[in-house]
């Protein structure tokens, strides 16, 4: 299949991977503050997917995603302001303080939200697929997961439900080969695939490579496409590579669950600098330009950062809102 | 000699000690192996042991369950261990409907030995899904037992006893305890299941705690008695089986209960005191008993709203002191304090 994309698009989608990598590492940088006081899994390595996959969706289209969800809020069009404020803790946070790094939602863009219990959400985009169908709109909802979340039986129930009612769920499996410090191999059948598995059980399947935006965009746009005539779920595999630690700011190559080189290896693959340097070579972007979306993407995340730290913070009897429906937005 | 352990090593030896004594026990769980060996409870385990009996598993829950459940019933003794209790909740399916009924609803032909560690987590923003203590789900179900130690020693002896038990066993250990010393008796050292443990011995005011908010309770206990108000403190160690007699003979000699607990008070195991007290001792109470606990909110993650979530020692003091009509000063115990509240200690940086 030959893409169809034009080079305006191509800017966007390294913008998109540009913005994210500098949020999270802006998050790494300063984590040590000890001002986001709350477990945070950061994507870096893994911009690619969130970016690519987002670009094919529409605003209408839903998604949900797990704890390592920044990219996929970030990419679908969340609210960076309210993220980090979120992380921080803040009343202004996309949750208002109540969930943290791993628990953000903007349905203003489709983001239904992140959960961390592993698997959690992956019957959910599922029934947000079920109301789709019922209410017979051509949106998609799309569920990120992890690999290891297909260990979990729930993986393997709502993929069957969906192939039942035909629904129009994108499930998108990022296989960063790690669940926490445990490698895939102590987990699952070396020579069984993802997406083999998820064609066995009737969803139509593929695999891509997660470091390069151009394939995962490309791949998507045909399921997406698919999926909106009525082509019931699809599932895509793509490989990838956190870089980071599973939870928290800092490297932990030296802790003996995988080795410095596997990590320097994925890191030659680097989704940012690739593909970024792919454009300059062809021209298609300048080096004035580059500069010029470096430092707006500087100033966009240190004012969300500021934004973050100059809110306030919730106060004590907030505790107890919104635990119903009733009780929202009672005193804001 | 006095052998002064921290919580977590006194778990490690508990399994190395039951590991070693019997070929039957196994481990297996999420990172069991991996380089943090769960916050380093299962320290040098695989390298004793070999990667048959302390294996890593898949992202599994509710079917790893099973398969304890399996293989205990033709005598392998699992402890299963997951990092939290939230991740366990998938399991649920297999402990309740499996492992708590296999003795009653086969006449007694087998039971399932099998030990569940579950760690409560606590504080920077663990938050709704990384932090509930659902202790009382657990007791609430007839053929479980469950245990919540709260020092070194009773780490190390309950999960002994939690192993060799020939009935699933509930252990739950809280993430704040796992850096707190204490001597420890070597070798293969037991505490009874359903025994609880005199902290304290006072004539004011009875308090029943178990797990950290033993601590916090200590903490009160020890400025109280500054001030010239003494409590008998009973550890439960066991939240099913409970202590009776020894919760009912406190009372019996002070007249007043404060019932602490580290969950969500509606429905809890301090209900549960307060509710037998209140059946049995009605006539010696002096005044209405007291339970501290969450309020029933789920864990928010912002530390500004955790704050006020959790109660501490100087709310123990507070109550003890309105229960006596009288004023403490909670000034020193507060101020004692060294590090943020949602952290307890130096040695916990976060994130996880
Ligand atoms: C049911 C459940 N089990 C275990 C955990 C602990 N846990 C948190 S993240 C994680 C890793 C899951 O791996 P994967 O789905 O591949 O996602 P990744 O972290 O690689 O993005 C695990 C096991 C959990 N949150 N929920
Ligand atoms: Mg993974």
């Amino acid at each position: 299949m030959t893409l169809l994309i034009n080079n305006i698009e191509r800017v966007r989608l390294l913008h998109g991977v540009k913005r994210i990598r500098c949020v999270e590492e802006t998050i790494a940088a300063r984590y040590s503050e000890g001002k986001m006081r709350c477990p945070t899994h950061l994507c870096t390595g893994q911009e690619a997917v969130a970016v690519g996959v987002c670009a094919t969706l529409r605003n209408t289209d839903f998604a949900v995603s797990t704890h390592r969800s920044h990219g996929h809020y970030l990419a679908k069009g969340g609210d960076l302001s309210r993220m980090l404020a979120e992380i921080y803790g803040k009343s202004t946070g996309c949750s208002s303080g109540h969930g943290g790094s791993m628990h953000l939602i903007d349905e203003s863009v489709g983001f239904m939200g992140s959960t961390s219990i592993v698997g959690g959400t992956i019957p959910v985009g599922t029934g947000l697929g079920l109301s789709v169908s019922l209410k017979g709109t051509d949106q998609v909802s799309c569920v990120f997961l992890g690999d290891g979340s297909t260990e979990e039986g729930v993986f393997y129930e709502s993929l069957n439900f969906a192939v039942i009612k035909q629904l129009p769920v994108l499930y998108i499996c990022e296989n960063n080969l790690y669940s926490v410090y445990s490698p895939i191999q102590v987990r699952q059948p070396a020579n069984r695939k993802i997406y083999e598995l998820a064609r066995s059980l009737g969803v139509p399947s593929e695999t891509g490579d997660g470091n390069d935006v151009l394939d995962v965009y490309a791949k998507t746009s045909r399921a997406v496409a698919s999926i909106r005539s009525g082509g019931g779920p699809v599932l895509l595999e793509f490989s990838t590579y956190r870089w980071r630690e599973h939870c928290g700011p800092n490297f932990d190559n030296d802790i003996g669950y995988r080795s410095e080189q596997e990590y320097l290896d994925w890191k030659q693959k680097d989704p940012v600098e690739v593909f970024e340097a792919k454009l300059c070579g062809d021209e298609v972007l300048s080096k004035e330009a580059l500069s010029e979306m470096e430092r707006s993407i500087v100033a966009e995340v240190n004012d969300a950062f500021a934004f973050a730290e100059n809110s306030p913070f919730p106060s004590p009897d907030q505790l107890g809102k919104y635990l119903y429906k009733e009780d929202e937005g009672a005193s804001l | 000699m006095k052998r002064v352990l921290t919580y977590g090593q006194a778990i490690n030896e508990a399994l190395c000690v039951a590991m070693r004594q019997d070929r039957n026990v196994i481990t297996f769980g999420l990172g069991v192996d991996d380089p943090k060996r769960i916050f380093g409870t299962t320290e040098g385990l695989v390298e004793e042991f070999g990667p048959e009996r302390v294996f890593d598993m898949p992202t599994a829950e509710n079917a790893m369950t099973g398969v304890a459940i399996g293989a205990a019933l033709n005598g392998t003794r699992s402890v299963m261990t997951h990092q939290r209790l939230d991740f366990f909740l998938l399991a649920m399916d297999q402990l309740v409907n499996n492992a708590a009924k296999w003795s009653y609803m086969f006449g007694g032909k087998s039971s399932v030995p099998i030990t569940i560690r579950l760690i409560l987590g606590r504080g920077w923003g663990q938050g709704p899904q990384h932090s509930q203590n659902l202790q009382s789900w657990f007791a609430h179900i007839p053929g479980l037992k469950v245990v919540m130690p709260s020092t070194a020693a009773d780490a190390k002896g309950l999960l002994l006893s939690a192993i060799f038990d020939d009935n699933p066993v509930v252990y739950l250990e809280h993430r704040w305890l796992h850096n707190i010393e204490g001597e420890v008796p070597e070798g293969d050292y037991r505490v009874p299941i359903g025994e609880a443990q005199v902290l304290s011995s006072g004539q004011d005011v009875t308090l029943v705690s178990f797990s950290y908010m033993t601590i916090e309770a200590l903490h009160a206990v020890e400025h109280l008695e500054k001030q010239g108000v003494s409590c008998d403190l009973i550890d439960l160690r066991s939240v099913n089986p409970i202590d009776w007699p020894t919760v009912f003979e406190s009372v019996k000699k002070t007249g007043r209960l404060i019932a602490l607990d580290t969950a969500s008070q509606t429905l809890s195991i301090a209900s549960e005191i307060i509710a037998r007290v209140s059946m049995e001792l009605f006539h010696e109470l002096k005044s209405p008993p007291v339970r501290i606990a969450l309020p029933d909110y789920p864990t928010p993650t912002s530390p500004a709203l955790s704050e006020k979530y959790y109660p501490r020692a100087e709310d123990i003091m507070q109550a003890v002191a309105d229960l006596l009509n009288m004023t403490l000063d909670t000034d020193e115990l507060i101020q004692s304090r060294t590090s943020p509240h949602d952290v307890p200690g130096e040695w916990f940086k976060g994130p996880f």
